[in-house]
Order: structure tokens, then C-alpha cells, then sequence
């Protein structure tokens, strides 16, 4: 990245937050909640991305954390206390752990055997949560939950996406700044060259470790963001239906580029509920050609694009 | 017969029945994976598309004809999408093994949403054919005669492919090409004609597994991902690339499944999820993997 493009970043980032933050002012109801949940989809989109796009571990069962998270903060906002950052610093923990737990096994396989495992274990845990009655609710899922509260107002409509917003920015603000860190730097390196990585001295199971789990936690979170928004957590929820949408933001805007996966996000939504529903509830049909034109027609990403075309014809 | 046995009988014949029907699902997913590094994710679409050919071709209580008709003509829709799977994830050959495991991944969602266009939301069961619709006396409990048939069925196919894999020589390059894919295509053997058979023949197994599960497991939506989980698992168990391994590999699963069910009831997915594990932590490339096999 040259140094003016380098310079030009925060400045853009700053002006896209306040668009996202104003958003509001000027669209409808419908909108809001409709760029609501494109927010809490980016940011399992960049939670992946962590993972995907910068370890080189493509994970097909993400949903699983994601969705224990939501079960997690929906279940405490139930029981316990509707508090906005206990639900959500519970929902994080929820997903590190599992994550930590379906690491250590994951993260012993590779590329595409590690798409397997994931995709394996993310079944496993949808299947767990179908039976598990007592506390998920089984097939019915978790129903019911209270609003989240934040200095004892209840965020809904507006509130809620700017509570939404400002918990997205922080997530986006700190992947950016693992990405950028000399850890996330080795997490390249581990993607790119792996037995260099590993001759060199760096114990690459812990590493691939520890961003399996902080990927983990940061679906986690989006989880409980998605239980508050939704206010319903279905075994859905955790298995391929939110795993494969997911796997498929990140492919479209590029791997490994942190905006890229968000934009990702936004058109998998966009498509998935308005054009899937135009078509008659057709929404699987939609994503299957999605993955069959961006592996042909688009290698790389959105974010692939936007740097061939800086970089000028090769 | 010890008590224990006496209660479980059942559970374990049912595990062998459904472990031999794995693998006839999964030796296929594990031979292209084990060759050519491509993860085929439509795998369990083929099984459903078997399932739903058996109820439209031979209805709900099948005749022996009809019965046959449907296995001929899943075969025959299995190995030609196998083959066409073959030619599109060709085209990407020199793309990464995510892309290509993309792209079957995309198809497995549109056929899954034309089937379930075509044939509804409901589970449609099937019948298993005239006289073996039944059920025996075995050691003082009656026991539904088609699963035993399908243990023979499974263990005869077993040996067959076990047989064409060992014995002849397409076998041979199937092994060469698991061991060194490299080394064979500079040995002159287009390596790309032989994972268009092995796709193809792959493909035709799951697809008839479909048809052989349809009175087990009828054919319904979501069916096709439930069943890829547990070939995948049977996979990661048994090793890329080894019939062998796929064999034990689905026999312990088809064991996790029902024993597994019936002692420990919710606890069954810890315990696929503790198999796993434990065979990834002890056994990393899988009981009968060899860790060439596992270069992706």
C-alpha cells in the first residue's frame, strides 16, 4: 500500500462510521433494522475473515460460535440480567470456549481438511443444541428474550442500531489492529509458509490456536449482538444456514482484506432476504450460484478487484 | 447370550447396517479427496438425489422392477454428475483446493434447492421391496429382514471395491495417485481422466447408497447435509485415500450412531465429537492414513 493510500485510510474509515452513524436520520424504520442486521453479520464476516482471510484456515462450521454466543447471551438475558455488556461480554466468553475446545482439534488439520473438520464439529454442535432441551429449548429454540438494556434503557429501533454500530466499530477497530500487530503479522506468515514458520522457531499449533479462539469470541459477540437484535435463537442458527452464508461473505469481498468481508456481508444479506424471498423462498438456489459465479467470475474477492484495478493493468 | 447383548442386539445389527451404507456412501468422497485433494461437498446431495429417485421411479411400496430401475437410474444420474463435478473443479485446477471445494459446495445448494422445488418439504418414506418388507426371529426378537439384507449388500460391495482397488489395474493407479500424484502423471498416465472415473464411480456408489438408505431413511430436505457430516467424520477416521479405512471408519460410526443413541441418548454427539478427536490427537492422518495422503 503506498504511503498516500496508507494516510487516506483513517480518514475514510471516519467518514464511513459517521454515514453508518447518521444512517438513521435519513432512512426508515425498515432500513435500520435491515442495516442492523447487516452489522451483526459483518462482524461474523470479520470474525471469519481473521481466520480465513489471515491464517489461512477456512472454517465451513463458523456458525457454531456464533450461535453459541447468541444461545449464551440469550439464555443470561432470560435467567439473569438483560444487561447490555454482560450478555455480550457472556456471549464472548461462550464462543472462546467452545472455540478453544473445537480448536484444539481443528487446528491440527489444513486447508482443505480443516474445512471438513470445522464443517463436522459446527454439525455436531447444531445437533447438541436440537436436543439439548433444557436449556436451548430444543428445536423450538430460545424464545422470549428481554430487550437488551444499556443505564436502564431498553435498546430497540434507533438505540439498538446505534448500540449495534458502536460494538461493531470496536470489533472492526480491533481485528484492524491484530491485523496489524507483529502477531498478526506471524498469523500471515503461518498462512503463507507454514514450515518455514515453524522452522524459524514459532510454535504454530498455539498460534493457530489462539486465533481459532479470538475468532471464536469475536463470532461469539456477534452472536450476542444477533440475540439482542432478533430476540429468537433457533439450532438454525448455529449450523450450515449461518456457516455457509458466512464462508460466502468473506469468498466475495476477499480474504484477508478487512473491508472486504464486511461489503461481503452487506450483499449476502441484501440478496439472501430480498432477492431470495422475490423468488419464492429460493434463498439456498441464490447463494449456491453466488458461489459457483465468485469462484469463476471473481478469484479473490471484491477486495481483489479494487486492488487490481490500483495497481493498474499487470 | 449375556443380558447385556440380549438389550442391544438390535442396536448393534441396526449400527451394521447403517455403518456398511456408509461406507458406500463415503469410499467415493474418500478416494477423490484422497487423490486429487478435492473435498466434494455435493456428496450427500447425490445420496438424497438416490433417495427421492427410489420414491418418484418406484413410489412408496416398491416392486422388485421398480426397485431395480431406480438403483439403475440413480447410478447412471450419479456417475454423470460425478463426472460433470470432475470437469468443473478441472477448470480450476490450478486455483487453490478451498476453490474448488467452493464450487461444489455452490452446486450442492442449487441441486438441493431443486429438489426440494421439485419434491416438497415433506419426508417421503419408502418401503422396502416385496420379501424383504418383513421381519425374522433372531435370538427371540424380530428384526426387519431389509436391514440385514443391507448388511450383505454392504458387505459384498465392500469386498468388490476392495477388490477393483486392490487387484486391478485402475486400482493400482487409484493407489499410485493417492501415494504420488505427481510421479503418475510423469509417468505418462493422464491423471485427469482417472479422477474423472474414480469421480464418477464415487459418485454412483453415494447415489446408490440413496437408494439402498431410502427405505431406512426415506428422502427429505436437509437429509443431504446430515448424511455428508457423518461421511465426512467417517473420512476423517478412516483416513484419506484408504478403502480400508473407510470401512472401519463407517463401521464405528454406524456403531456411535445407534449403540451410541441408545446407551447415551444426547450424549451421542459428544461422543462422535470425542471419536474425532481422539483419533485426530492420537492418530493425526487417521487409522489407516498415510501422511502423504494429506498434503492440502
Amino acid at each position: 500500500m503506498s504511503l498516500a493510500a496508507r494516510a487516506r485510510w483513517p480518514a475514510l474509515a471516519l467518514l464511513a462510521a459517521l454515514a453508518l452513524a447518521a444512517a438513521p436520520l435519513l432512512l426508515g424504520p425498515f432500513a435500520v433494522t435491515t442495516l442492523t442486521r447487516i452489522l451483526v453479520f459483518a462482524l461474523l464476516a470479520l470474525s471469519l475473515d481473521l481466520l480465513v482471510g489471515i491464517t489461512g484456515l477456512p472454517s465451513l462450521g463458523h456458525g457454531a460460535y456464533f450461535g453459541v454466543g447468541a444461545y449464551a447471551a440469550g439464555w443470561v438475558a432470560i435467567h439473569a440480567t438483560p444487561s447490555g455488556p454482560v450478555t455480550l461480554a457472556v456471549a464472548i466468553a461462550a464462543g472462546g470456549l467452545v472455540a478453544a475446545a473445537a480448536g484444539s482439534v481443528a487446528v491440527r488439520a489444513r486447508g482443505v481438511f480443516f474445512l471438513m473438520l470445522t464443517l463436522a464439529i459446527g454439525e455436531i454442535v447444531e445437533q447438541l443444541a436440537e436436543s439439548w432441551h433444557s436449556v436451548t429449548g430444543g428445536s423450538n429454540g430460545l424464545y422470549g428474550i428481554p430487550a437488551a438494556r444499556l443505564g436502564g434503557a431498553a435498546l430497540i429501533d434507533d438505540a439498538l442500531y446505534w448500540y449495534v454500530l458502536a460494538v461493531f466499530i470496536a470489533g472492526f477497530a480491533v481485528v484492524a489492529c491484530v491485523a496489524a500487530s507483529p502477531f498478526g503479522h506471524t498469523l500471515r506468515g503461518i498462512r503463507d509458509n507454514e514450515p518455514r514458520m515453524r522452522a524459524l522457531g514459532y510454535r504454530v499449533y498455539h498460534f493457530k490456536l489462539a486465533a481459532f479462539v479470538g475468532s471464536g469470541a469475536l463470532a461469539g459477540l456477534a452472536g450476542g449482538l444477533f440475540a439482542a437484535q432478533q430476540r429468537l435463537v433457533t439450532p438454525a442458527d448455529l449450523g450450515l444456514a449461518t456457516s455457509i452464508p458466512a464462508l460466502l461473505a468473506v469468498t466475495i469481498g476477499g480474504e484477508g482484506s478487512l473491508w472486504g468481508p464486511c461489503l461481503g456481508a452487506a450483499a449476502v444479506v441484501l440478496i439472501r432476504d430480498y432477492l431470495g424471498s422475490s423468488l419464492g423462498g429460493h434463498g439456498s438456489l441464490v447463494l449456491g450460484l453466488l458461489f459457483v459465479v465468485v469462484v469463476f467470475a471473481l478469484p479473490g474477492g471484491l477486495a481483489r478487484v479494487g486492488l487490481a484495478r490500483r495497481r493498474g493493468p499487470a | 447370550m449375556p443380558a447385556w447383548l440380549d438389550t442391544h442386539l438390535v442396536s448393534l445389527l441396526n449400527g451394521l447396517a447403517i455403518g456398511f451404507l456408509l461406507f458406500i456412501l463415503a469410499v467415493g468422497l474418500s478416494l477423490v479427496f484422497g487423490m486429487m485433494d478435492v473435498l466434494n461437498l455435493a456428496h450427500g446431495v447425490l445420496f438424497l438425489t438416490g433417495g427421492y429417485m427410489c420414491w418418484s421411479i418406484a413410489g412408496e411400496r416398491p416392486t422388485w422392477p421398480g426397485f431395480l430401475a431406480a438403483l439403475a437410474v440413480a447410478g447412471g444420474v450419479g456417475a454423470l454428475a460425478g463426472g460433470g463435478l470432475s470437469l468443473a473443479t478441472e477448470r480450476l485446477a490450478r486455483r487453490s483446493h478451498l476453490d474448488q471445494a467452493l464450487l461444489t459446495l455452490g452446486v450442492a445448494l442449487i441441486a438441493a434447492d431443486a429438489l426440494s422445488a421439485a419434491f416438497g418439504d415433506d419426508v417421503h418414506s419408502v418401503n422396502p421391496p416385496p420379501g424383504l418388507d418383513g421381519s425374522v426371529l433372531l435370538f427371540g426378537k424380530a428384526y426387519p429382514v431389509y436391514r440385514l439384507s443391507l448388511i450383505a449388500i454392504g458387505a459384498v460391495l465392500a469386498a468388490a471395491v476392495h477388490l477393483v482397488v486392490e487387484r486391478t489395474s485402475l486400482g493400482a493407479v487409484v493407489r499410485a495417485t493417492v501415494a504420488d500424484r505427481q510421479m503418475v502423471s510423469a509417468v505418462g498416465v493422464d491423471d485427469r481422466k482417472v479422477k474423472a472415473i474414480v469421480f464418477g464411480l464415487g459418485s454412483l456408489l453415494a447415489s446408490t447408497a440413496g437408494v439402498l438408505g431410502a427405505p431406512i431413511y426415506g428422502a427429505r430436505p436437509g437429509l443431504d447435509a446430515s448424511v455428508l457430516i457423518l461421511a465426512l467424520v467417517v473420512v476423517v477416521i478412516g483416513g484419506l485415500g484408504s478403502v480400508r479405512g473407510a470401512l472401519v471408519g463407517a463401521l464405528v460410526i454406524g456403531q456411535i450412531e445407534t449403540l451410541g443413541r441408545a446407551l447415551l441418548s444426547n450424549l451421542a454427539s459428544f461422543v462422535l465429537f470425542g471419536a474425532l478427536a481422539l483419533v485426530l490427537v492420537v492418530r493425526p492422518h487417521g487409522l489407516f492414513g498415510d501422511s502423504t495422503g494429506t498434503r492440502s
